[in-house]
């Protein structure tokens, strides 16, 4: 675990999540959440723990996303907050 | 002061696990939109996961698979302390799936919300229905 890898991305982490509640635009929340997810994924691999780092990766990420979009194409884009 | 950053440097984990609770909660309890509000339930679970995932984390420690014990020396014995502990990952392991599980639900309603409503704004969808009621009346 080296720690400077590990700030550097618990930041980014933050970052993504602030940035994914945030936004006004329903898609751009849906592809800031899906970096906020493999963001998480990076952190779990470096903490060790690989096997949930694979899953987050393909199911936080990836069918996540998705959903999400597919979601926002089913209803709407804009939103007041 | 000294004191202080050595402490919050080796629980960053922690503190960073409190944060994005908080954040969401916050999605969840402030925002009108029923997206973001189920983006806020999912940093929610994230966060927990987090906390779990750093209760097993270990310093100086490998991957939980057993290194290649040799024939002659089969003998001695795994010193625990080497490996990190997989018990939370496994726990996790099922919350992913859990919380994908949800996500999909929510979303699902979420749909059918906007197909009756053309809408997925919390304050508006409350208006309406308020008005529905002083209609019927």
């Amino acid at each position: 675990m080296i720690w400077q890898i590990e700030l550097i991305i618990l930041v980014m982490v933050v970052l993504f999540g602030i940035g994914a509640l945030t936004t006004k635009d329903l898609l751009s929340a849906a592809i800031l959440f899906g970096a906020y997810s493999f963001m998480l994924c990076l952190l779990w691999a470096i903490m060790g723990a690989v096997d949930v780092a694979f899953t987050e990766a393909s199911v936080g990420a990836g069918i996540s996303t998705v959903l999400f979009v597919s979601a926002v194409y089913r209803t709407t884009r804009s939103t007041d907050n | 002061m000294h004191e202080v950053l050595p402490f919050i440097i080796s629980k960053i984990n922690y503190f960073i696990y409190i944060i994005l609770m908080m954040l969401g909660m916050y999605g969840i309890f402030m925002k009108k939109n029923y997206m973001k509000k189920i983006i806020g339930l999912n940093i929610l679970q994230t966060s927990i996961i987090l906390f779990f995932i750093s209760i097993g984390a270990k310093n100086n420690a490998t991957l939980p698979i057993l290194e290649l014990q040799n024939d002659h020396d089969a003998n001695v014995a795994i010193q625990a302390v080497n490996y990190i502990n997989p018990l939370p990952h496994v726990l996790m392991l099922t919350a992913i799936v859990v919380a994908v599980a949800t996500l999909g639900v929510a979303l699902a309603m979420v749909i059918k919300i906007y197909k009756d409503y053309k809408t997925i704004e919390e304050d508006k969808i409350l208006f309406q229905t308020a008005e529905d009621t002083i209609e019927n009346e």
